[in-house]
């Protein structure tokens, strides 16, 4: 009746997970009962939960972006203190299974459920507004995105009191996530939740590609778009060549475990060999998924707060479009030590080092912007000046990982985990960081707390090199990655350094709730009437703040870069233009409802109860063809709504 | 600071034309592109697919190889029912350009015959191998032939289907 | 008022910098001490001396770059600063031929001249590629299994557990196998790590130039055994490796096929053993996959060849 699905699933005899789960159960059930209680659910259902507004969604997915945050932050903790303790004869207080669910979570979690949602979201609510457009291309595929990506969000936790999670690492290799070797749910729960999440991803991918390509206000040709959305371009050019290959590797893992096959079986003819190099086919890529849109934002950032446009716009997109295509050939330097042979090697290792070239090029542009400028120090340039000292260290460390015989002694240490936590944090969650102070005051009204973002800036960038420098030398010294024991006592001192980075960092992300909770008390002093709190240079500071559902009342006829830079210094303002009916798309329940089936069938498959799989399939189906079908699909906004709106905000505007 | 309504006044002159300048496109143009993108995604997957195919295709762990179980009559046949059921979706595709109802449908139930014998002949073709203990879970071999084949033919379906 | 009561946030700024350098030059100053002594930073080797040379000489030239970039970005930022008045400001500044040949040329140079290096280090440093010495090659097999190492002799007829003992001088051929899931067989003082796979035979060649007891592990998460995966490559002097052969094979027990199999079953932290005596065929068995089994259906392909040697 219930598969494999016993009692036995719930983690009675395990402490931590017991109680974690427990506390996290209480704390959701709570919050659901004060939702119900102060009456707000017919709000958020219809203002939120149902929205096609990329606006709400974007917000929707950072939101989702900094919860997992959390989780993924407490795994990272748990590690470290785990290896700051079981040193010589102690054991530490996880033991091995434990500790090995942990580092398999924090890396899933961080990447899937932390990096992509905030960079997807920040792409889906600046996009349009900076290519001067109503919305993205598919909006109700946009809902549909990001509920399924929440899905994945859900299904991942739920491993936490049902069951148990994968044993195996992030990347999940073969023949070790193989039934031979991982008979529980634990590697079901990774490959279904990051199955459906993944398909969230290609169509927001789908989405974003059609509306930059397509959809683009008057006069906006490609190169009079902002920086951003030629990364926002690239990196959804890379979502759409990338995951329908984690999507085949997935379905093929899947059916070994499922049905017997033997695509990575250690019998049977299986290669694991071939998991390895599909996986990071995905997995290069998506780092640059990741790292484009970081870019873009930080070229925002740089022209804004330097005053000044962004130097060398061509070569800067140039050098994203170079990127976005050297990433596809570049990937078997994850694994220079499988042996491929001195030509093969060689020649994925100068692949790697070409990539460098056009992130150096970046770099010096963002450093010419500043050069000549006016540097105002507000936290997101103090993010974007953290990132340069930053980077370029963790791209150094990755140019030299590029050579295969010095990849042969550090590769899998403690260094290579060093290395991509160099350029993770100091490139990708720096710019969410940057990009969550910039464009907060545009999303919700009013800026946040100053000397709190500050204060985190340096809790986070003081944190992260006590974290991760003394692991660079640890990898050198001999320590290899995902140790749940470690043998040489001579490494404490280093440990402890690197613990204590992860408390400080801590203490940044604190000082980052702390500035959410102050700047919404005080939000009244710090209100944006104007829409344009920075003197910003593109679109999406000449609407309100935050936009109206229709962004722009008239679309903005664009003749230049940094459009909106040069209609405020041509002083272009007219009579009232000439307001017009507006079309908008409806709420749609189908993302929540496809989403609530998509978990459903999930966990049911996890535990083999084919039952409601079949069942959960078939509604799937149902809902989209009810959706296909449907035609009352759009409401207008009539030209006097739109007068009232607009006239409202320019007398909030004139009096501030 | 001066709040801005932001509109052109006519007559500037330096408003671009052309190349996607012209404001967003009709939802008709947006709509189309973005199923090609989505045929670009699909074509992706399918070549993890084959990737893996022609990896694995020396494979077969003692069991049998394609050259002993492949009925080269039979592909060709499925071959033929595919590629004129191209040419039928594409004449239908024309008829509902020029609105022609009754064509529309009879190109459309020609693709719908051609196929369901494809998928036909290829369902008996794998419960053939099946019961001659070539199934998928064989070796890695017939496992990478099964998924390849079948998901083309899960595509081939799911066709099928919306056409109805 | 600004410059009386509270320092400004330049002079906050300037203090910090300050400070906080000069603390965090003298703290990081000392730990690298402890790093000399051990793992890549201590080779024993040639090949691992080879590829400690290469990691030196890019980060030298890679910071070449790197340091003036660093201090480019914080004199910039802290010079522009909108509260400095002497800088001059050019608004509107934002292409220069010159610059954009300039900024693209310094990381292709870079590149170019690591790119140069990474080939030719990798060729030279090829893990199959025979090491010059007067001494005649050891062949030593190594599987690793849930989670231990084993060991075979082929040419003496023994095998060890979790001790790979070597002659020092002499260049030790190891050919690589797992029995179990993908592991990586890494002696960090020896140098180059190799993967170790099922079905499938790898192939790395270490030499030790003294004598001594070096550790080794597995460089990839295999399980929960995987942090007690750990083994001790012992180099002796020439002459006292044939005394130790010959010790071998008087003592311990055979390494028959319930052996073979008793070995397969997973356990931990396993102290170093040795057989006296091993079946010649087994590796091979190992690599088909047949040792546990005569069940040749059950055997995958092997995907690599062994490697051919290469030739110089």
């Amino acid at each position: 009746m219930l598969g494999r699905l016993t009692w036995d699933a719930i983690p009675f005899d395990q402490p931590i997970p017991l109680v974690t789960s427990a506390v996290v159960l209480i704390i959701i059930f709570s919050v659901l009962v004060l939702i119900t209680v102060k009456g707000w659910v017919p709000y958020l259902w219809r203002e939120w939960i149902t929205s096609v507004d990329h606006k709400r969604i974007g917000v929707m997915y950072v939101l989702l972006g900094l919860v997992m945050l959390l989780r993924g932050f407490a795994d990272a903790i748990m590690m470290r203190s785990q290896q700051a303790l079981a040193i010589g004869d102690s054991q530490g207080y996880l033991p091995p299974d434990h500790y090995d669910q942990i580092f398999s979570a924090h890396g899933s979690i961080m990447i899937f459920f932390v990096a992509m949602p905030f960079v997807i979201g920040m792409m889906n609510f600046v996009v349009p507004l900076q290519l001067g457009v109503r919305d993205v291309a598919f909006p109700v595929l946009n809902s549909v995105s990001f509920w399924l990506t929440a899905s994945g969000a859900l299904l991942i936790n739920v491993s936490l009191f049902i069951g148990n999670f994968a044993r195996t690492g992030w990347m999940n290799y073969p023949p070790l996530s193989e039934l031979a070797f991982s008979p529980d749910v634990g590697v079901d729960y990774y490959l279904w939740s990051l199955q459906i999440s993944g398909v969230g991803t290609l169509m927001a991918g789908i989405n974003m590609v059609t509306t930059i390509l397509k959809l683009r206000a008057p006069g906006m040709i490609y190169f009079r778009m902002p920086v951003f959305c030629w990364t926002a371009l690239a990196s959804n050019m890379l979502i759409i060549a990338a995951f329908p290959v984690l999507t085949a590797t997935f379905v093929m893992l899947l059916l070994d475990r499922y049905v017997g096959m033997h695509f990575f079986t250690n019998d049977g003819g299986g290669s694991a060999m071939m998991y390895v190099n599909l996986f990071w086919v995905w997995g290069h890529p998506e780092v640059y998924i990741l790292v484009l849109p970081a870019f873009g934002i930080y070229s925002e950032v740089a022209a804004t707060f330097s005053g000044k446009p962004l130097f060398g716009y061509r070569s800067m997109v140039l050098a994203t479009l170079g990127i976005c295509v050297l990433s596809f050939m570049v990937w078997l330097h994850h694994f220079f030590t499988m042996g491929a042979g001195a030509d093969v090697n060689a020649f994925f290792g100068i692949m790697s080092m070409i990539i460098a070239v056009p992130t150096g090029v970046k770099v010096f542009n963002w450093l010419f912007t500043m050069f000549h400028g006016r540097v105002v120090f507000k936290p997101p340039i103090l993010w974007m000046i953290g990132f340069m000292v930053t980077f370029v260290i963790g791209g150094m460390t990755g140019v030299l990982l590029a050579v295969p015989p010095v990849d042969f002694i550090v590769h899998n240490s403690t260094f290579l985990v060093a290395h991509f936590h160099n350029v993770i944090i100091g490139g990708v969650v720096f710019a969410i960081m940057a990009g969550y102070n910039y464009w907060f005051p545009k999303a919700f009204g009013f800026t946040l707390h100053e000397g709190l973002g500050k204060a985190s800036f340096w809790c986070w960038f003081v944190g992260f090199y006590l974290a991760f420098m003394p692991l660079y030398m640890l990898g050198l010294m001999g320590m290899t990655r995902r140790l749940q024991h470690i043998p040489d006592p001579s490494w404490r001192p280093l440990l402890l350094v690197a613990e204590l980075g992860a408390v400080v960092i801590f203490i940044g992300i604190l000082c980052q709730i702390a500035q959410l909770v102050v700047s919404i008390r005080t939000r009244e002093s710090r209100r944006d009437l104007t829409g344009d709190p920075w003197d910003g240079r593109t679109l999406e500071w000449a609407t309100a703040s935050p936009p109206p559902a229709y962004n722009f009342a008239v679309l903005p006829e664009v003749e230049t870069i940094d459009a909106f830079w040069e209609m405020k210094q041509t002083g272009r303002r007219a009579a009232e233009p000439p307001y017009q009916d507006i079309e908008m798309p409806r709420n749609d329940p189908i993302g929540f409802i496809t989403a609530f089936f998509a978990v459903v069938l999930g966990f049911a498959a996890i535990w083999h109860i084919w039952w409601i799989v079949i069942l959960g399939f078939i509604a799937i189906v149902i809902t989209a063809l009810v959706f296909g079908w449907s035609e009352n699909r759009e409401q207008e906004i009539s030209a006097e709504e739109v007068a009232l709106m607009e006239r409202a905000r320019l007398d909030a505007g004139r009096t501030a | 600071m001066t709040t801005t309504t932001i509109i052109a006044e006519p007559g500037h002159g330096r408003l671009a034309h052309g190349r996607g300048a012209d404001g967003p496109a009709p939802t008709r143009t947006v709509v189309a592109y973005g199923f090609w993108i989505f045929l670009l995604s699909d074509f992706v997957m399918f070549s993890g697919l084959f990737a893996t195919y022609a990896v694995l295709s020396g494979h077969t762990a003692g069991g049998p190889t394609g050259r002993e179980l492949f009925n080269l009559q039979n592909v060709f046949i499925e071959t033929a029912c595919l590629l004129f059921s191209s040419y039928t979706a594409g004449l239908g595709a024309l008829s509902a350009e020029r609105a022609e109802v009754g064509r529309f449908y009879i190109f459309s139930l020609f693709t719908f015959v051609l196929g369901a014998a494809f998928l036909f002949i290829e369902i008996s073709e794998f419960a053939g191998m099946v019961a001659k203990g070539a199934g998928p879970s064989r070796s890695a071999f017939l496992s990478a032939f099964f998924t390849l084949v079948g998901m083309h033919g899960a595509h081939v379906t799911s066709g099928l289907l919306w056409f109805v | 008022m600004e410059g009386q009561h509270c320092p400004t946030s330049d002079t906050l700024r300037r203090r910090f910098w300050r400070s906080g350098l000069r603390r965090c030059a003298a703290f990081f100053a000392a730990l690298p001490a402890l790093g000399c002594t051990q793992g890549v930073l201590d080779p024993q080797g040639p090949v691992a001396d080879a590829e400690r040379l290469l990691l030196f000489n890019s980060v030298e030239i890679m910071l070449v770059v790197v340091v003036p970039v660093i201090v480019a970005t914080l004199a910039f930022a802290w010079w522009y600063r909108s509260s400095n008045t002497r800088a001059s400001r050019s608004p509107s500044w934002a292409y220069q031929g010159g610059v954009e040949f300039v900024t693209w040329s310094i990381p292709a140079l870079v590149v170019i001249l690591v790119g140069g290096v990474c080939w030719i280090g990798s060729h030279q440093l090829d893990p199959r590629a025979p090491l010059a010495s007067d001494a005649k090659p050891l062949q030593v097999d190594v599987v690793s299994l849930d989670w231990k190492w084993l060991f075979i002799y082929p040419d003496q007829g023994i095998a060890t557990v979790n001790q790979v003992v070597i002659p020092v001088g002499t260049p030790v051929n190891f050919h690589l196998t797992s029995a179990t899931v993908m592991n990586s067989f890494f002696v960090p003082q020896l140098g180059s790590q190799i993967y170790t796979m099922a079905g499938m035979m790898t192939h790395v060649n270490l030499l030790a130039t003294k004598p001594g007891d070096y550790q080794g592990f597995s460089a990839n998460f295999s399980g929960d055994g995987f942090a007690e995966m750990r083994f001790i490559a012992k180099a002796v002097p020439a002459s006292d490796f044939d005394g130790w052969v010959a010790k071998a094979r008087g003592a311990g027990s055979a390494l028959d096929d319930p052996g073979y199999a008793e070995l397969t079953k997973p356990s931990k932290a396993v102290p170093p053993t040795t057989y006296r005596s091993v079946d010649p065929k087994l590796f091979e068995r190992i690599v088909d996959q047949t040792a546990l089994s005569p069940d040749k259906a059950r055997a995958g392909n092997a995907w690599c060849p062994p490697a051919a040697p290469k030739g110089g």
